[in-house]
């Protein structure tokens, strides 16, 4: 899960920062089901170590 | 139906503006100038009579039989190579021209048996019908002086006989192998009365004949024929129907006796395959009868028990009161299902329906997502829809094809042929592959640039092309400046320009020379139509939708867009990946691509379908397995497709599969997924049903029943019951009423409908009001989003590393005689051909490791092992080992790994790191599949079906 949301933001991270964020957040809005959408929050909750700041951003964002 | 005959023209069509009026027989006639007087006489509705003529391959002038009388010309010349010319009065009867067309006939006739009664042919012979045409009574030469009617029968090939004896050597197999395949097999071995007929290496099976009937479909007599003809006899009826293997989507003549299927014969028609066809569709359709097939319902309460043969009822009811109990237990979301593109546009389509109506979730994913879902996420981001964007003819208008990780010899024959046909009239060629793949050097065709790249590098090779079309100056500024997203493609030409995107910069992470990739790369912009063919060498990487963005941004940038000749073109891998993509079978779309979230859209399906929906995306096929180990996903109904051998990591396959509860495969077989089944629901193959298949061009073909469904069911019929048996009731009578639906909801679907298909053969999606009989070429005037979306595509190597432990890379593809996992071509001769899979092993790694061919090696990576016999070639480059994954003992995806585009999930199964080294006998994980194999596939015939 880590290495997904790691993944999406390496794509994004070559916009700039704003759009970059809404891009991570967006494809994880989009395509990832609730409980993927949760994994990450509880790992995030948990310090969310390892994940790239825009996946970190997004998944705040997304609440 | 009778069998159906279509009409031989004898010569091509031409197209030209210049018409020319002649007159035949007394009929004047006007054709497009450079047709033949043949042709022009079979349209003014006059049959001249021929042998070595045939309308699919350009006119050869030897059989003498055609001959015409031209006013005011001397001689007689042949219909066939005599052009129309404007005033052209033409006799084709005279009592001069049937004395000669006599003599001609006795002639051939006096080396020929004399056995038309016990032929294979009879009935369905040229030479015959010529005999007959031409009025011959008598041959006067005898049979004691030299002959051929005891030349040898070739018999080696498992599908057709070649009987010299039979050959009047009118070259019609020749030309086809050179005309129409392009594989230049045969040829006339001789001259003068020894000429005859010849596969190179003795033999058609040793020679390099692929076997797509092309010869014996063109042969005017019975020395090339089909053994199933040998052995059946003539068809009395014949279904025009669909090819159920690759995206190509031949359209066939299953030629039939009752319910028998006698030989499947391309349908001239056709508009995906023009009367042309390959190995698999035109011969490998044994599999349908096969004695393998599952013809009753069965169920077990553990996968280690016997299955049981029950009734529909229960085997249904079972299904349906387990997904219940397990939704009751575990919650909504802990089922869900998965659909193939091996099946049928309807019946993918309720299968998701099915989920979403009748389960309550999302959780409804389709096989695409281990091919070319990254095509669907990097096409709609850039042009605004899931699709490739020309038809297959549009390679005719072709000046430059640059193929990206796609082999179409092999997993597209019959769209390579007519790609190899171009290439032949002067098209150039740009390969970009790890592999030395056919195209790279075959008779009559050779690419101009071979870039044989290292695995894992496609997104660095294609910003290197574009690289060096930005900074040389090589942009269609005015296509940009009218089509595209002005502001984006500023952002990409700024991105694209840096020196790190430069030819040289990443020739040591490519492995591609920077000089071929700027030659290739001017070639493409400035060579004229640049069309670009792709498959999953580009798809199956962590940055397979990346790739996919590359290629439209470079599509784009050269206005290689939105007219004939041009575009991005995915060669889906299945017969019906664009469709199961098109029927809403992603886990966060309805049809035509629009997302759950989308409430007008939502409500559109609400409405219809009498039942609340869901917003929120479903779990992606490995988000299931993956939920299923972690225990929240619970039951899983599988349609056509099997996860266990065709998707990445098998350890992990299956241990998500044992996590279940309840598994239910509708299938033909008892393939690799059903061995963790519970229920088992037998399926009907493409014969046995209606409904339609979308190839790799959006061309929606219909697929006819033939005959009855072995099990009883059609597959949409299954579906059907088994959403009425959960409480969703469906209603249908017929698949023309789910394609209906499916066009009442889809913009893109309007105007398609049964009826509509029957009256114009095929369609092209979309199909509505503004383009009422299809769409050839997508994007013309205007992209589908409105401008095209340059996006941004920095290159990011895979995490899958080569190490010390794991120095080579695996990469895995397809090949010619196989069809996916195999489960229907290795239940056909085809086996002969290749009966298991091989790792092809360049000759400097294989030495290293004291390798020699046809060893057998174990390759490991970090998920798994298994052992296959070494193929030592110079196809594949150092460093670099390739396989294929058709035979389920190989386990070839027990060595692949969970790593995936970064999109869409899409497996990496391009890259692995792996060690290969000499093995003594078959891995561990081998021998424990041939132990599971056999616990779990065992069947108590009728002892459920008697409670």
């Amino acid at each position: 899960m880590v290495h997904s949301a790691n993944q999406i933001a390496q794509f994004f991270a070559s916009y700039p920062h704003d759009e970059a964020v809404a891009g991570v957040a967006d494809h994880i809005q989009k395509f990832w089901e609730k409980r993927m959408r949760q994994q990450l929050h509880d790992y995030i909750e948990r310090g969310g170590g390892g994940l790239h700041e825009l996946a970190l951003e997004a998944a705040k964002r997304l609440g | 139906m009778p069998v159906i005959k279509e009409i031989d023209y004898g010569t091509p069509l031409r197209v030209a503006e210049t018409l020319v009026t002649l007159e035949i027989d007394g009929k004047a006639v006007t054709v497009p100038a450079g047709t033949s007087v043949m042709r022009a006489a079979v349209d003014a509705g006059v049959q001249v009579p021929k042998l070595c003529a045939t309308d699919n391959m350009e006119a050869f002038g030897s059989c003498r039989l055609c001959l015409v009388e031209v006013e005011g010309r001397r001689g007689t010349p042949a219909s066939c190579t005599t052009l129309a010319e404007p005033g052209m009065r033409v006799k084709t009867q005279s009592p001069k021209l049937a004395k000669l067309r006599r003599g001609v006939m006795e002639l051939y006739i006096s080396d020929h048996p004399l056995d038309c009664l016990t032929c294979a042919a009879n009935g369905d012979c040229e030479l015959q019908d010529m005999a007959g045409v031409v009025g011959l009574r008598e041959v006067r030469y005898g049979y004691d002086g030299a002959n051929h009617l005891k030349a040898e029968k070739d018999e080696s090939n498992p599908y057709f006989t070649f009987d010299p004896a039979k050959c009047i050597v009118c070259s019609r197999c020749v030309r086809a192998c050179e005309e129409v395949q392009g594989t230049f097999a045969l040829t006339i071995e001789s001259r003068g009365f020894e000429s005859k007929v010849a596969a190179g290496n003795h033999n058609f099976l040793d020679s390099e004949c692929v076997s797509c009937g092309a010869c014996v479909q063109a042969c005017p007599t019975a020395t090339l024929v089909e053994k199933s003809v040998i052995e059946k006899g003539q068809a009395e009826h014949s279904v025009v129907t669909t090819c159920a293997y690759c995206g190509v989507g031949c359209a066939f003549k299953a030629e039939m006796q009752g319910d028998e299927v006698v030989r499947m014969v391309p349908y001239k028609d056709g508009k995906a395959n023009h009367g042309h066809s390959c190995v698999k569709g035109r011969f490998a359709w044994g599999y349908a009868t096969h004695k393998d097939r599952i013809t009753k319902p069965m169920i077990r309460e553990k996968i280690t028990d016997p299955w049981r043969e029950v009734t529909w009822e229960q085997a249904i009811g079972r299904a349906a009161s387990e997904f219940k109990r397990i939704q009751a237990k575990y919650g909504q979301d802990s089922v869900g299902g998965i659909s193939s593109s091996r099946c049928t546009n309807e019946e993918t389509y309720l299968v998701q329906k099915l989920i979403r109506a009748a389960f309550g979730n999302n959780n409804t994913d389709t096989c695409a997502r281990v091919c070319h879902s990254p095509t669907g996420y990097g096409l709609k981001t850039t042009f605004g829809t899931s699709a490739g964007t020309q038809n297959f003819d549009s390679v005719e208008q072709a000046d430059v094809i640059m193929v990206i990780g796609a082999n179409p010899t092999d997993a597209h024959p019959v769209f390579a042929s007519q790609m190899k046909k171009r290439l032949r009239e002067g098209a150039r060629l740009i390969v970009v592959d790890p592999r030395q793949i056919d195209l790279v050097k075959m008779p009559h065709v050779e690419a101009q640039y071979h870039l044989p790249l290292r695995p894992g590098t496609n997104v660095a090779v294609i910003n290197a092309i574009s690289h060096v079309i930005v900074t040389e100056g090589l942009v269609d500024e005015t296509f940009v400046k009218e089509r595209c997203d002005v502001q984006a493609f500023e952002n990409w030409r700024k991105f694209i320009a840096e020196e790190r995107n430069s030819p040289e910069t990443l020739a040591p992470i490519t492995g591609v020379p920077a000089a071929d990739v700027r030659a290739a790369a001017r070639m493409y912009a400035t060579g004229g139509n640049g069309a670009i063919y792709y498959g999953l060498g580009v798809t199956e990487h962590s940055q397979g939708s990346t790739m996919v963005m590359g290629m439209a941004n470079l599509a784009m940038a050269t206005g290689n867009l939105g007219r004939p000749g041009v575009g991005v073109n995915p060669l889906r891998g299945q017969n019906n990946v664009q469709g199961a993509c098109d029927m809403g079978s992603f886990p966060h779309e309805f049809t035509g691509y629009r997302h759950v979230s989308d409430e007008p859209v939502r409500k559109t399906f609400e409405q219809d379908w009498g039942v609340a929906l869901r917003g929120d995306p479903g779990l992606r096929i490995p988000n299931m397995l993956d939920a299923a180990v972690e225990g929240t996903f619970k039951g899983l109904y599988v349609q056509g497709e099997d996860i266990a051998q065709s998707d990445p990591n098998t350890k992990h396959v299956t241990a998500g599969l044992r996590a279940m509860e309840c598994v239910v495969v509708q299938d033909l077989f008892l393939n690799e997924t059903a061995m963790y089944a519970h229920v088992f629901l037998p399926g009907s193959s493409f014969l046995e049903k209606d409904g339609t298949f979308t190839n790799a061009e959006r061309r929606i073909s219909p697929v006819r029943k033939a005959m009855a469904p072995m099990g009883g069911m059609a597959d949409w019929e299954i579906t059907v019951a088994l959403s009425n048996a959960l409480g969703y009731p469906m209603h249908y009578k017929h698949a023309s009423e789910i394609m209906d639906e499916i066009a009442r909801l889809t913009p893109t679907f309007a105007g398609v409908s049964f009826a509509r298909l029957d009256e114009l053969g095929s369609i092209q999606w979309p199909c509505n009001e503004k383009a009422p009989e299809g769409t050839p070429v997508m994007h013309i005037g205007g992209f589908a989003r409105g401008k095209g979306k340059f996006m941004i595509t920095e290159f990011v190597a895979t995490d899958e590393r080569t190490t010390g432990r794991f120095p080579l890379i695996l990469t895995t593809g397809r090949i010619l005689s196989q069809y996916n996992v195999g489960a229907q071509t290795r239940r056909t001769d085809n086996n002969i051909w290749h009966h298991e899979d091989v790792l092809e092993i360049h000759p400097f790694d294989a030495e290293n490791r004291g390798i020699r061919d046809g060893d057998l090696v174990a390759i490991a990576s970090r998920a798994g092992e298994t052992t296959l016999r070494a193929e030592v070639t110079e196809r594949i480059q150092p460093g670099v080992v390739y396989t294929t994954f058709h035979h389920p003992v190989t386990g070839a995806n027990v060595v692949t790994t969970e790593f995936s585009d970064w999109a869409t999930n899409c497996p990496e199964y391009k890259v692995t790191a792996v060690e290969v080294r000499l093995a003594m006998k078959m891995s561990e994980w081998q021998s424990h599949y041939l132990e599971t194999r056999k616990q779990t596939t065992q069947i108590e015939h009728g002892a459920g079906a008697k409670q």
